[in-house]
């Protein structure tokens, strides 16, 4: 039926674009989540709730399309890349567990509003920080031994870790300030472009540290960015990711609506193309390439015909929920 | 660190606690969604005030309850990859797609309407809003479906192909693997058992309110429809329990002779052993009270049939009988009680005295949480009954386990246990809080309804237009204090 189609490859790029959309979707949650205790407590910070409540859980999902793809279409990689960074998966389920109910329970007990906005900082924090630091480890190699993971238990936590992990709170921050800049008004609106800025150029310097990091680690990744004639496709990705980074500040202090997230949007593709440039067709780097560790055809074939007809209509209610809710938080309402 | 039990010990408590935490907030929001969208519905058809009362007034205690479940939910999907991985690896390839199948037609539609449903009525109207909610009752079920689909194939795997390392293959039929012999039973049961929660949680708040007074036409809707629910699907229930029963029986035996506490075979018809203390030690039954030949009577309508008993079975594939034997009962027991409640309203409704009646009232109060113990001691007996097996006769819950150190496993048990306890604890607080109060006219629960509230607020409007929000969330300014009194 399909004689030529990669089905791992295809795979690939739907788990890669599944997790994209979580990384930017979910990221701009938590985004507003880490920069929740620099807005003034009572109104400011209602108005950043408002702005992502009735969207958070949608987001979130994409997180467990990752992990549920990832078992379903490559399932000897999540049986390795799960163990392998065990704290920090409960770390981040547990920091989840807190902004998730904060939604909720703020409203439902002003005497403990504090301590819920407190929760939803802390806890988008931790969620930020472990998903970064997962990210590093991956980068980084796992120990493979047969079918399993053959390392220790803090074999993920190293300085290059904590770079991606930092790396990743920053362009949560960045993604967050530019998506509220959209959404809400007043003081916090001014102080969302302010926030922007700072996370802006925080975030390029962290990109900058990890890009030139990353290709120390394994002779791959260095092939790939400073080969001839890959360094002539490679180069493509810094230099515009210079470009946008410059638009982005650019939009930011003439206070642009709309441009400061899609430009921080732009900037996210281009590190996940970053990514896929290091790590093709790996899936865990040097130990286990993606048809390793690709599910049974008949796993992959099933599960491609709903998400072809599914995923469109995902993405079309999903629209729909955001332009029901769309413009300012407080538009609407009177 | 010789103190510590195996990782494999810990993990499987870590799991069972987990998913024993989780269920509870779903089997409460499949059965409160479907209540929701037909309380909405009846609004729309009648035009009857108190019914969009109800309707706002369940809908702050759903979104509690949803967030709780969205956020212990994204735990249970990925322990599969954190405690049992090399389950992961062995089965992903059948597994996994039910599991992304999930995801795909029913978390996202859960997720994508529930933004609309919460507070979207003023953005797009009545209809398009009944449709939202519809689309949220309906993700409820389609979740229940997949997830009890992947359960039951671990119980009674079929369709699959054993490839030669021990790995599970999708043969060519998927829906051998999705229609796997105990999957309708054990749906039809779990959904019942989701209704029955919700109906017993509905009818212990309206019982509440009767016995304070608050006699209102939304109190007695509610204590009404949730008693029409226990009198009408409890027996149903405990029918569709009984076909379980017997599917098991056929599939996993040792299931069911743990469940009915028969150690020894019996030839001649087996009783049905009403009490006794498993002894596993001695591999017998003591201090056994037993009807003769009843379970012989129940499982193959034979009182004269013989019954294998677990001594057939050898030592290292018997499930841990005492657990499978009580949980067992506990859900049976709470079964015939929520029958009884059942026909005790009924009772009730032909001397007119539905909502007159304190004793019957206290009952229902009573009986309030009882779904919930119910449906854990029914996950327990199922989940417990299949052990030692992952995959009920080819994959040893031993050999699934993730190659993990004994205390990270110990280390992430104890803190799920601390913020499960304080998180969910907290959570199920401001919920009795919300019930607490009676439904009254003009509820408030979605922004913008016929003049109300303007602001929204997290996922349900809390306090509004109060900026000081010296009061307690379900104060609202449009109260007027009717009905609001703590004594």
């Amino acid at each position: 039926m399909m004689p030529d189609l990669d089905l791992a490859a295809v795979w690939a790029f739907i788990i890669a674009f599944a997790v994209f959309m979580y990384v930017v979707m979910d990221g701009f949650d938590l985004g507003i989540g880490i920069l929740f205790p620099t807005f003034k407590a009572g109104e400011e910070r209602s108005q950043a709730m408002n702005a992502i409540a009735p969207v958070w859980d949608g987001n979130e999902t994409w997180l467990v399309l990752g992990g549920g793809g990832l078992l379903a279409a490559f399932p000897l990689a999540y049986a390795i890349i799960l163990p392998a960074t065990y704290p920090l998966i409960i770390a981040m389920l547990l920091g989840l567990v807190f902004r998730g109910v904060a939604f909720e329970f703020r409203w439902r007990d002003p005497r403990h509003e504090r301590f819920w906005d407190f929760s939803f900082f802390a806890g988008s924090l931790v969620a930020a920080m472990s998903q970064g630091m997962i990210l590093g480890a991956l980068l980084q190699g796992i120990d493979v031994d047969g079918r399993a993971y053959g390392g220790g238990w803090l074999d993920w936590l190293s300085p290059y870790s904590l770079l991606t992990g930092l790396g990743t709170v920053a362009g949560y921050a960045l993604l967050g300030s530019t998506f509220l800049a959209m959404k809400v008004t007043g003081r916090a609106e001014d102080h969302a472009y302010s926030l922007a800025w700072k996370a802006a150029i925080a975030t390029l310097a962290l990109m900058a540290a990890v890009s030139l990091a990353t290709p120390f680690l394994f002779r791959q990744y260095w092939d790939r960015w400073f080969e001839m004639p890959n360094i002539l496709f490679a180069a493509q990705v810094p230099l515009l990711t210079g470009v946008i980074f410059f638009a982005l500040l650019r939009s930011l202090s003439k206070k642009r609506r709309y441009r400061p997230f899609l430009l921080a949007l732009g900037l996210f593709a281009l590190g996940m193309i970053g990514l896929g440039i290091s790590m093709w067709p790996y899936v865990i780097p040097d130990s286990v390439t993606i048809w390793q560790a690709a599910a049974p055809e008949r796993s992959q074939v099933f599960m491609l015909i709903g998400t072809v007809i599914i995923m469109p209509i995902i993405l079309g209610y999903t629209a729909w929920a955001y332009w029901v809710f769309r413009g300012k938080v407080e538009e609407g309402y009177h | 660190m010789d103190f510590l039990p195996s990782a494999l010990t810990l993990a499987r408590i870590q799991f069972a606690f987990t998913v024993s935490f989780h269920f509870i907030f779903p089997a409460f929001s499949i059965g409160l969604a479907s209540y929701l969208a037909v309380l909405e519905a009846l609004w729309l058809k009648t035009g009857k005030a108190y019914y969009l009362d109800l309707f706002k007034y369940w809908l702050k205690i759903f979104a509690v309850a949803f967030a709780m479940g969205v956020v212990s939910g994204i735990v249970m999907s990925y322990q599969f990859g954190t405690n049992w991985s090399v389950f992961s690896d062995k089965a992903g390839g059948v597994i996994g797609p039910l599991m992304a199948y999930e995801v795909l037609t029913a978390f996202f539609l859960e997720a994508g309407f529930l933004g609309v449903m919460l507070f979207g009525m003023k953005k797009v109207g009545k209809r398009l809003h009944f449709a939202a909610t519809l689309m949220v009752a309906i993700g409820t079920f389609i979740s229940a479906f997949w997830i009890l689909s992947v359960n039951s194939w671990m119980q009674t795997p079929t369709g699959h192909i054993m490839s030669p390392d021990g790995r599970f293959l999708p043969g060519p039929s998927w829906s051998a693997i999705i229609f796997n012999p105990s999957f309708p039973y054990r749906l039809v049961h779990t959904v019942i058992a989701a209704y029955l929660t919700t109906a017993f949680v509905v009818g212990a708040v309206g019982a509440w309110h009767l016995l304070r007074g608050h006699a209102t036409d939304a109190v007695k809707t509610m204590f009404s429809m949730a008693m029409w629910m226990a009198a009408l699907v409890a027996p149903i229930q405990i029918f569709a329990g009984d076909m379980h029963g017997l599917n098991t029986l056929e599939h996993q035996p040792a299931k069911v002779m743990a469940m009915e506490g028969h150690y020894e075979s019996h030839p001649n018809g087996a009783p049905l052993y009403l009490f006794g203390i498993p002894n596993e030690k001695e591999q017998r039954l003591d201090y056994a009270i037993g009807i003769p030949k009843a379970s012989s009577l129940i499982l193959k309508h034979d009182p004269d049939a013989p019954l294998a008993g677990l001594d057939t079975i050898p030592d290292e594939d018997q499930p841990p009988v005492s657990i499978v034997f009580w949980s067992f009962r506990i859900m049976v027991g709470i079964g015939f009680l929520m029958l009884g409640l059942g026909a005790w309203s009924l009772l009730a409704r032909t001397r007119r005295r539905l909502y007159d009646w304190p004793l019957l009232h206290r009952a229902a109060l009573l009986m309030g949480p009882s779904g919930f113990v119910a449906v854990i001691a029914g996950w327990i007996t199922t989940e417990v009954g299949r052990q030692p097996f992952t995959v009920y006769g080819l994959l040893r819950t031993a050999d699934s386990v993730s190659p993990l150190a004994a205390p990270a496993v110990a280390a992430s048990l104890a803190a799920f246990v601390v913020v499960y306890f304080a998180v969910f604890g907290i959570g199920t607080w401001y919920i009795l809080k919300l019930m607490s109060h009676p439904p009254h006219p003009g509820e408030s629960g979605i922004e913008g309804i016929e003049g109300g509230p303007l602001r929204t607020a997290g996922i349900t409007p809390g306090p509004t237009q109060n900026p000081t929000r010296e009061q307690g969330g379900e104060r609202l300014p449009d109260d007027d204090g009717a009905g609001e009194s703590h004594s």
